[in-house]
């Protein structure tokens, strides 16, 4: 059997070196602090699991009243303290009105330096190692193929990035208007925002995982064991469908950040793109980059015979 | 009547506590595999799923082939309900019983299948009505739990009541029976057909994505119920002196030739489909048959499948072999490994290798998964066991009510056409 494969895991996050082979090799003593870590992390979801008889009663996120929220999100604030002994701010703020995210990637500039990767990990508090996990996922492509996954390499180890010969894919959730994942979903647990943004509860998911099957774009993970976050790497900036730490056994994905985005932030992927490849805005705004965008170039869509209707557009700016 | 429950329900637990040096041992080791098993299981409860081999790329697997292997043995039932039922053809009719018990076990296995590859089993009422919110009825999942929960409800209902009357020694009201046993048939058509649109309806996985998917299903279904049953009756008729003619499995057997044959020449039609068109979806079917480069880890079970399946297809075609025990036999447990194989992991594992962007992780199942598996399946078998020390001495008269013993003698076992 291969092994599970997986990437480096840069513990400076976005600031990563250059050359991305040169991401250290986990050390040993690192490894028993993220055992220790993790362990504690086990052992807090347990307890907190034990006493939480209101966890069970709770009602679906769409049937809270405001109180009932509020008194949702202080309880996951309590629960980041005595898992990560840090404070947070949980919020859940809501779709503004006459917003509809929209999102572009330049196929022609992208170069596979994987700077959005880990700069999501960084923003988006998910499971580092075992399993690891990266909503964000750049394709290696042959120029001779075009866009075909039958020739595509996702653990592409290069000394230098783009290589001769190849071009960059990167996939993440394409927020679709018709998406496969709310629809297969038996409790209801993941749904579309308004906005667009398609988000996951994790304390209504049940981890059956017929999303991931159900998803053409691999935009899904699972959680197989509970989250390995180091609490000095743990984002403080939360939202309750977004980045806030997931326990042991649910589904997460890409949300645009909407920790950032529903303030009027652009992405952490688009902040960082060295290149200017990721391309952000409101569709609903002319002025809007990604207005503008699909206005001047010709976008085309990632398995568009699937009928998904993505929110979530590839373009070749050159 | 409600003491006459009661005295049924002691009846039953002391033939369940009873019985000869074989039956206790047997239960026995059942009793040790389950022990052993949940000790498997406890170690995914706590470290989580992965202690199974399954990741994002291959997220559905070992549990998931083994619930659509059980959902089609339990569908299959139906095929000796419609012509012991409906056409009133006698020797069949004797073992509709237990066709219904098998069906009761292999659902139970079914959901626990489930149960064990939720992540968060805690959360299970979130699919109910009432207590969750089931997104119902645009998920097929929360399809597949209704008429799994309902085809295993009829079945419970029709042999509690069915046993409870011949127990009685009185004879069956067909205004209750009937409709339960018309009922049962489409029920158990639509589990089967409900779980192959589980995977049928993802766009996402091409190998799954094919209309000859639900036919193909009912086809392997049928021949691999039936399988079980006709080793059980021949168990039954030698150490309990169950009434089984061998008519009637001869019957069966013909029956199963023609729907492996069904099954068979779709899996041509599936094969010729991909190859000959040869687009880019044929590399699901290809890593099942052939490999895709270094990544081979299905193909000998694929060959051996299909090995498995024609043989035993040729001895139940042929009416000297399908007559000759021992030929009998072997094709059973030939198309119990053949259909075992194709719908667990030769159904699961292509569909999601390679995953939806091309990647390729080969899957295994590691011992915690054959241990939980070997758990559920013990669970299974044990309720099989006990419920058919209950209901044989029942259908062949040897446990019958004190309270009436005129309704000692024999009813005609387990048929509405005996009054």
């Amino acid at each position: 059997m291969t092994a599970p494969r997986g990437l480096p895991v840069l513990p400076g996050g976005a600031d990563l070196a250059p050359d991305l082979r040169a991401g250290p090799p986990v050390d040993p003593a690192r490894r028993a602090f993220m055992r220790t870590a993790a362990a504690g992390a086990a052992l807090s979801a347990l307890a907190s699991c034990g006493v939480s008889m209101d966890d069970f009663l709770r009602k679906h996120f769409k049937e809270l009243s405001k109180d009932e929220l509020a008194k949702v999100l202080a309880k996951i604030e309590k629960r980041n303290k005595e898992r990560f002994g840090v404070d947070t701010k949980v919020t859940a703020e809501g779709p503004r009105p006459g917003v509809e995210f929209g999102y572009g990637l330049d196929i022609s500039r992208c170069i596979g330096c994987r700077r959005c990767v880990y700069a999501c990990v960084k923003e988006n508090n998910p499971s580092r190692e075992a399993p690891q996990i990266h909503w964000i996922r750049v394709l290696e492509m042959d120029k001779d193929e075009g866009v075909d996954i039958a020739h595509a390499e996702l653990y592409y180890e290069a000394d230098a990035v783009p290589r001769p010969g190849k071009f960059y894919f990167p996939v993440q959730c394409q927020q679709c208007r018709n998406p496969p994942c709310v629809k297969v979903c038996p409790t209801q647990a993941t749904w579309k925002e308004p906005d667009g943004i398609v988000v996951v509860d994790y304390d209504w998911c049940i981890g059956c995982r017929c999303c991931m099957s159900g998803c053409p774009y691999g935009a899904r993970h699972f959680n197989w064991a509970t989250p390995t976050l180091p609490a000095a790497e743990l984002n403080p900036v939360q939202h309750y469908l977004g980045n806030r730490p997931r326990p042991k056994g649910v589904v997460e994905k890409c949300t645009f950040c909407i920790q950032r985005t529903r303030k009027g932030r652009y992405p952490a992927c688009v902040e960082v793109c060295p290149v200017g490849a990721r391309k952000f805005g409101n569709l609903l705004d002319p002025e809007s980059e990604i207005r503008q965008v699909m206005d001047r170039k010709r976008v085309l869509i990632f398995k568009e015979e699937l009928a998904t209707h993505p929110q979530f557009y590839y373009f070749y700016a050159t | 009547m409600t003491s006459g429950v009661f005295e049924f329900l002691r009846g039953c637990g002391r033939q369940v506590v009873t019985g000869g040096r074989a039956y206790k041992a047997w239960v026995a080791f059942l009793l040790l595999t389950i022990a052993v098993g949940l000790s498997f299981y406890a170690r995914q409860a706590s470290h989580g799923l992965i202690a199974t081999n399954m990741r994002d790329e291959v997220s559905w697997a070992f549990y998931i082939g083994n619930f659509t292997f059980l959902v089609g043995v339990a569908a299959a039932a139906v095929l000796l309900v419609i012509p012991a039922y409906v056409y009133h053809w006698k020797p069949i009719k004797e073992v509709v019983v237990l066709g219904e018990l098998l069906a009761i076990s292999a659902l139970v296995m079914c959901l626990l299948f489930i149960l064990v590859d939720m992540g968060r089993p805690d959360r299970f009422t979130h699919i109910l009505p009432l207590l969750g919110t089931p997104n119902w009825p645009r998920s097929l999942l929360t399809w597949d739990a209704l008429v799994l929960n309902g085809y295993l409800a009829v079945n419970v209902v029709l042999v509690s009541y069915l046993l409870f009357k011949t127990y009685r020694g009185e004879a069956y009201d067909r205004r209750i029976f009937l409709p339960l046993v018309l009922l049962s048939i489409p029920v158990s058509i639509s589990t089967h057909t409900v779980t192959a649109f589980l995977y049928n309806g993802m766009a996402a996985r091409p190998f799954w994505n094919a209309s000859i998917l639900a036919p193909r299903f009912i086809a392997s279904a049928f021949c691999s119920g039936p399988a079980v049953m006709i080793i059980l009756f021949q168990v039954l008729k030698r150490t309990n002196g169950l009434p089984i003619k061998d008519e009637a499995i001869w019957k069966i057997a013909e029956l199963m030739s023609y729907a492996m044959f069904l099954n068979l020449f779709l899996l041509g039609a599936e094969l010729f489909k991909e190859f000959y068109s040869s687009t880019e979806h044929v590399l699901y079917t290809q890593y099942l048959w052939f490999g895709i480069g270094q990544h081979r880890a299905l193909v000998p079970y694929a060959w051996f499948s299909l090995f498995c399946s024609f043989t035993a297809f040729v001895l139940f075609l042929i009416p000297r072999t399908r007559r000759n025990l021992v030929t009998l036999n072997l094709g059973c447990v030939l198309i119990w490994a053949g259909v075992y194989i194709e719908k667990g992991l030769g159904l699961i594992i292509p569909g999601m290798t390679p995953d939806t962007l091309g990647q390729i992780y080969e899957y295994r199942p590691t011992a915690t998964e054959w241990g939980t598996a070997a758990a559920v399946f013990g669970i299974g078998f044990l309720v099989f066991t006990l419920l058919v020390k209950i209901a044989v001495p029942i259908l062949v008269g040897t446990f019958r009510t004190a309270e009436n013993p005129a309704g000692a003698a024999p009813a005609a076992p387990a048929g509405f056409g005996a009054h």
